[in-house]
């Protein structure tokens, strides 16, 4: 078992012919994605790269019986290709995309609301991967191993230094999720912990945060009051300044809210073992499976 | 991207937000001239000096003056205008005043505080009010957290005009003030979405002794990523207000932040380049800056950050930490080389390569002969640039 992704996940690739969407589509299928086909309106018909395009998801999803899509859709059109893929019946959209204006993910999760077959991971995020199965996104696939632990971060190159050390420590993963940066999105931790904790393979999570919003607080409740599986994390921005986006829009200290601090404390109170640093991730999980 | 006060209240003002009179200023004399333009308009021999800086908390550090007459403008003006002003937002060192915003003195009978701000707790606008005017908003939420009023916004519908009354009279307002503040409420919502606000901040919003309500002051900054569809925002960029390195790495479109420490960092990925910073601290060192070269760089961008980081006199050591997905080590490795060729190394540094191209990128460095100092994971290689810098403090 795995979450959200596996072999028999079909992927179109919304975006395809791009550059970002060919040289991934490529990289998914080396890795053994059953990557079904792409999207990019006024091109249908056509073969991209051996991937059929087609003008509509909804087309797509007619002719490949495709569950998932992957958006490498640029910013100002990013919003529309998520509602898209939602309308066309995809059950998981991935969205890549970074850069997408707030206000256009704060109408798209309106206009999600009621949709339940669908479910958005990001924007601004490096994707899903279940290692062996199925990769959807950019991360790179040989750094990830099939094994016993549950990645869901922030940050893109966080989650490949966390899945990193699994793999190296002999632990793996079952899925690592990489829900993004952005302060509005689909999918949060607590949803992500859920589907970890539900999952008869996955043994323990590795939770990776960021400064910024109170996402990590409300994941630390959520484990004290409904996980039994144990729980590491790591929080990045100890050392961040208060009142400055650190590279990612979510990453900011406002208002006195939002920093390290407070995050670190509310996971430690949830019995969560936190990595003093990034290059800790890996061997606080594994003292926990000891 | 943050604006001044002024550039705040005109955009509002387009919208219907009533705001008081008010001119921007670069001189004394200008200051001079619009105070009797506007204590004439007025009537009222009263003006109001306000520094323009972007930054809060400017009353406090002396950057606004209520002036009676127009020698107390002019001696106003003359203190305020190139006085350093230091504020719990500005740093020690405070920001330099360069313009000026006269505004017409008003009778004022009661302060109020309005924001909008996006609630990531539910992915939608907030509109939040409180009485306590002039104070933080988030003192208030401290100390009475009850007493602040909020309206969460359906994006289907907008800001609806029963709750506009909800915040009015939530703040107690009555008759003619209370429609005027709900009328007040709606257009700033319209504004707010309109411009794509990251934030407004409406601190003092006032009631005057007739009833009217006004903005007497505009903290507005808007979401980056929805700045290509306001071309017309590029123009109140104020780049005196900003770092000159953080302009030099916005044309290369990369994310960097100066700080105040000795270790320049070069990183991709945003939550990497903050764990490196905190690593960096973690082993005793400090970090000059946070630098996010971003996933799909080139040889060329990577050049032109390391230039940025060099560039930095505080810099006494770098620590360059990459782990390559789309990034590719070998690209990082032709970047810092090239760079190094252009402008020299006088500073140790430290390199931490892991990811794709791994083996090519380590390979390209040995044998470009740079003086450079190998790192096996993120950790090892903050203890060693710390060692290099000087140790831990």
């Amino acid at each position: 078992m795995s979450v959200l992704v596996n072999k028999n996940t079909k992927v179109i690739v919304q975006g395809l012919t791009g550059s970002a969407g060919t040289f991934h589509a490529k990289q998914m299928r080396e890795y053994g994605t059953h990557v079904v086909g792409g999207v990019t309106p006024g091109k249908g018909g056509t073969m991209h790269e051996g991937f059929p395009v087609f003008d509509s998801v909804e087309q797509a999803v007619a002719k490949t019986g495709a569950d998932a899509s992957v958006i490498y859709v640029p910013p100002p059109f990013a919003a529309e290709a998520i509602l898209e893929a939602a309308h066309a019946g995809i059950r998981l959209g991935i969205c890549i995309t970074e850069g997408i204006p707030v206000l256009d993910m704060v109408r798209v999760n309106r206009a999600l609301t009621g949709m339940n077959h669908f479910r958005l991971i990001g924007p601004n995020c490096p994707g899903v991967i279940t290692p062996g199965e199925c990769k959807i996104g950019i991360m790179p696939g040989y750094i990830h191993k099939r094994g016993r632990v549950g990645v869901v971060s922030r940050s893109g190159t966080l989650t490949y230094e966390a899945a990193h050390q699994l793999t190296q420590l002999g632990l793996g993963q079952t899925t690592a999720i990489g829900i993004g940066g952005d302060p509005v999105k689909g999918t949060d931790f607590i949803e992500c912990l859920a589907m970890f904790e539900a999952d008869p393979e996955t043994e323990a999570v590795m939770m990776i945060g960021e400064i910024g919003g109170d996402s990590e607080e409300r994941a630390a409740a959520f484990v004290k009051a409904n996980m039994k599986k144990p729980v590491c994390a790591f929080i990045a921005g100890v050392t961040a300044p208060p009142g400055r986006r650190m590279g990612h829009a979510g990453a900011i200290i406002s208002g006195g809210k939002g920093g390290a601090g407070d995050k670190i404390a509310a996971l430690q109170d949830a019995g969560i073992a936190v990595a003093a640093t990034p290059s800790d991730m890996g061997k606080t999980m594994a003292a926990r499976l000891m | 991207m943050k604006i001044h006060e002024y550039q705040g209240k005109q955009i509002i003002a387009k919208y219907g937000v009533p705001v008081p009179r008010s001119v921007p200023v670069f001189t004394v004399e200008d200051a001079v001239k619009a105070a009797d333009s506007l204590m004439k308009e007025t009537g009222v021999p009263v003006v109001v000096v306000k520094a323009q800086i972007h930054a809060g908390g400017r009353g406090k550090g002396g950057g606004v003056k209520v002036c009676k007459g127009l020698d107390a403008a002019k001696e106003a003006a003359t203190k305020i205008l190139g006085m350093q002003l230091i504020t719990h937002q500005t740093g020690p060192e405070g920001m330099k005043v360069k313009r000026l915003l006269v505004e017409q003195g008003m009778s004022i009978a009661r302060e109020l505080y309005v924001g909008l701000l996006i609630d990531r707790a539910n992915g939608r606008v907030v509109v939040m009010a409180s009485s306590e005017g002039g104070m933080e908003i988030e003192e208030v939420a401290a100390k009475n957290p009850n007493a602040i009023i909020k309206q969460h916004v359906d994006p289907a519908i907008g800001l609806q005009p029963f709750q506009a009354r909800n915040l009015a009279y939530g703040l107690n307002l009555k008759g003619a003030a209370a429609k005027n503040g709900a009328n007040f409420f709606l257009k700033l919502y319209q504004a707010f979405v309109d411009m794509d606000a990251a934030m407004v901040e409406i601190n003092p919003l006032v009631i005057t002794t007739d009833d009217q309500v006004y903005a007497l002051d505009c903290k507005m900054t808007f979401d980056d990523n929805a700045l290509y569809r306001h071309k017309e925002l590029e123009e109140m960029r104020d780049l005196d207000e900003e770092e000159p390195q953080e302009i030099e790495a916005k044309k290369y479109d990369l994310s960097y932040i100066k700080l105040d420490g000795t270790i320049g960092c070069m990183v991709n990925g945003a939550g990497l380049a903050m764990a490196t910073m905190d690593t960096i601290k973690h082993f005793g060192g400090e970090p000059a800056n946070f630098l996010d070269v971003g996933g799909g760089a080139t040889a060329e961008k990577v050049t032109a950050a390391f230039k940025i980081i060099t560039a930095d006199p505080a810099v006494k050591g770098i620590f360059v930490n990459i782990f390559g997905g789309i990034m590719q080590c070998d690209t990082i490795a032709k970047g810092i080389i090239t760079a190094v060729k252009e402008v020299g190394l006088k500073v140790p540094l430290v390199v931490r390569l892991e990811g794709t191209n791994v083996e090519l990128g380590k390979k390209l460095i040995n044998e470009s002969g740079l003086a450079v100092t190998s790192a096996d994971d993120m950790a090892d290689g903050a203890k060693k640039i710390v060692a290099l810098v000087g140790g831990a403090k």
